[in-house]
């Protein structure tokens, strides 16, 4: 894993990478054996993929997101991460929608179970996002700190390298902020890149978060960070907190969830909720599962999948007695309420990150933030007579 | 996540169209369980179930599991015979906390496949008879044809040592016994129950009335332990099928205090 960087540790004012610096540092990754991932431009979308060099990149994109609503925009500058992020996250590459747990035969009736762990590529992510990078942190402690470590997610995270992306241009479905999550990059990152494409110089200010990161960025060719570019990555990300999109008020979030369990909003929310689950699988904190069974058909052998669940699946809570959540506002007050209360019981965190892609990939436009506040407003009219 | 296999040394066909699979591991390995845990058996080729262990803990080698033929997986398990193999993970989960009904009276309220999680508790009690006080085991049938281990009930009975009650739901010629549902036993327990512990078992819908019967007489609802039941795939808390609230039943239970969960069983679909 990412040692996480120390905050009282002084560390230098770090480096500046030209463009061409971006690709020896590319290239760098590539030749240290990592299987490097970043954003390119994809149907549409802004999606991570395995990339060569900096043409590779999203160069000139933006996007746009509102409720509902993911578009990709022309910018009005060069800028390589000038997108606010990805619809499917880094999650997909750690915790893959689908990974198979084991392969049995049988013969004569003994059973075989063949558990040979699959090789697992070594990841270097470029352009993680602070959120994303919670995130990540998140679905740490739930397959790592366990009382039952998941294998394949240790295998997959254990060399992971980070180049961290500060945050330019959040979106409208945008967070982080209220969620001390973002938009800048503190912890958890082997470089943390800020990238300034104004001025005269396009160029990226480069700073170690790990000793890993210090060794690589000492091979890739930079010159020392300047007060000035210093000072320029900071208005980056001043500039972002001011144009974050969206807010939630987490101060009693956990209490107010679960004394509100039978608020009416549920069955508001529920009545526009289509349980489709696009928001647990946009989601790069949602770790729910099913166990696959199946069979080959030529060899008769069986084989053990594990794959994405969604709480909003009628067969998720399904028992031989009867389905637990048998409606939409049931199962859309088990995603909100695990995600923002009871995750803390169970984990210790938040389950959110506050990156709004739950909220820019609801089909209907279903807002979590908004559907905190109206639960929070109608609570303090209840328990304070305040109105608003 | 890996399943062990085990070999069926024994299977008995059980009333009420359930089956106990007596199975060993077969690289020799039991391993120890106590009462209340449960495994995940998987049938080959078919699927994988959590299933309560219905043997005596203090048995080694052996693992007993009461299985009730209800869907394609416990199906497939019910018609394994002897010498078939099947995968077994485990054992998971919270157990029953018999010590903690040490020096009081107890209360077994059985309702249905819910005996079999319960009868290593008797188990171990009759094994040391001497620590705790009365013991009444009162069992909930819905016909004489489901009764589960009938003649080790009788067995039980004939020991003197510990109540048992049996009632069903619907009667069928030839029953000479109590009608009704499993809570209108508990007037046959005598005495104040201020001081007694409770053992729940059954449908969600058995619990909540048992739970409520034994507080009615007196039993604090801290001193109530259910077992419960939710969709389970990992059992390592991982999946996330089997929350409940801020629990995840596969390891926080399956067996709660009732005073921990009952304002939450009182929420529909949580």
């Amino acid at each position: 894993m990412t040692p996480t960087a120390d905050p009282t540790q002084k560390r230098p004012l770090g480096g500046v990478l030209s463009v061409e610096g971006l690709d020896a540092l590319l290239r760098q990754l590539q030749d240290r054996g990592y299987l490097v991932i970043g954003p390119i431009v994809q149907d549409g979308a802004v999606t991570y993929e395995p990339i060569a060099s900096h043409q590779d990149l999203p160069r000139g994109t933006g996007d746009e997101q509102r409720p509902g609503m993911y578009r990709l925009r022309r910018r009005d500058d060069d800028a390589f991460f000038g997108y606010a992020s990805a619809p499917a996250s880094w999650k997909r590459y750690l915790f893959p929608a689908r990974s198979p747990l084991f392969r049995a035969e049988r013969s004569e009736g003994s059973i075989q179970v063949d558990d040979t762990p699959p090789v697992q590529p070594r990841y270097a992510f470029v352009g993680v996002r602070s959120c994303e990078l919670a995130a990540i942190a998140i679905q740490n402690r739930v397959f790592l700190d366990s009382n039952h470590p998941d294998s394949t997610y240790a295998a997959r995270s254990k060399d992971l390298f980070v180049v961290a992306v500060s945050c330019s241009d959040p979106a409208g479905t945008c967070f982080c902020q209220s969620m001390g999550t973002g938009p800048e990059a503190q912890a958890m990152f082997d470089l943390r890149l800020t990238e300034l494409v104004g001025g005269s110089e396009h160029r990226f200010v480069v700073t170690p978060g790990s000793p890993a990161g210090e060794q690589v960025l000492a091979a890739v060719p930079h010159r020392p960070a300047t007060p000035a570019d210093v000072t320029a990555a900071t208005e980056v990300t001043q500039r972002a907190k001011e144009r974050m999109g969206r807010s939630m008020d987490v101060t009693d979030v956990h209490d107010l969830l679960l004394r509100n369990r039978e608020h009416p909003r549920w069955k508001d929310v529920g009545s526009r909720c289509l349980a489709c689950g696009n928001c647990t699988f946009a989601c790069p904190t949602c770790f729910c599962s099913d166990s696959e069974d199946a069979n080959e058909l030529g060899t008769g052998a069986a084989v053990r999948t594990r794959a994405w669940a969604s709480c909003f699946g009628l067969d998720y809570s399904s028992m031989h007695g009867g389905t637990i959540r048998t409606t939409i506002p049931g199962r859309y007050r088990q995603w909100m309420t695990h995600k923002l209360a009871t995750w803390f019981d169970q984990f210790g965190t938040s389950g959110c990150a506050g990156c709004g892609r739950c909220i820019t990939m609801c089909p209907v436009g279903i807002d979590i933030t908004e559907e905190v506040k109206m639960i929070q407003e109608s609570d303090r009219v209840k328990t304070t007579g305040e109105m608003q | 996540m890996i399943p062990r296999v085990h070999r069926v040394r024994e299977r008995i066909q059980e009333q009420g169209d359930s089956v106990t699979l007596v199975i060993e591991p077969t690289d020799g390995e039991w391993k120890p369980f106590e009462s209340g845990q449960f495994n995940m058996l998987w049938a080959f080729g078919v699927g994988e179930v959590p299933i309560s262990i219905s043997g005596d803990p203090s048995e080694p080698g052996r693992v007993y599991h009461t299985i009730h033929d209800v869907g394609a997986a416990t199906h497939a398990l019910c018609s394994l015979t002897p010498g078939e193999e099947l995968g077994v993970r485990g054992p998971f989960g919270r157990p029953w906390d018999v010590n903690a009904a040490k020096g009081r009276d107890v209360v077994l309220l059985a309702g249905g496949i819910g005996l079999a999680p319960l009868r290593p508790v008797v188990y171990e009690m009759l094994a040391r008879r001497a620590e705790f006080g009365h013991i009444a085991l009162l069992v909930g049938a819905r016909t004489p044809g489901d009764l589960l281990f009938p003649d080790e009930l009788k067995a039980w009975r004939e020991r003197g040592d510990i109540q048992v009650e049996t009632t069903v739901d619907r009667y069928e010629l030839g029953w000479s016994g109590h009608v009704g549902v499993v809570t209108t036993l508990m007037p046959l327990v005598a005495g104040d129950m201020a001081q007694t512990m409770g053992f729940v078992c059954g449908p969600e819908i058995m619990m909540r009335f048992g739970a409520r019967s034994l507080m009615d007489r007196g039993v604090s609802e801290d001193d109530i332990q259910v077992s419960l039941e939710r969709n389970m795939q990992c059992a390592v808390e991982q999946c996330g099928h089997c929350q409940f609230g801020e629990f995840f039943v596969c390891s926080d239970g399956p067996v709660f205090r009732w005073g921990r969960v009952a304002p939450m069983v009182g929420v529909r679909e949580l």
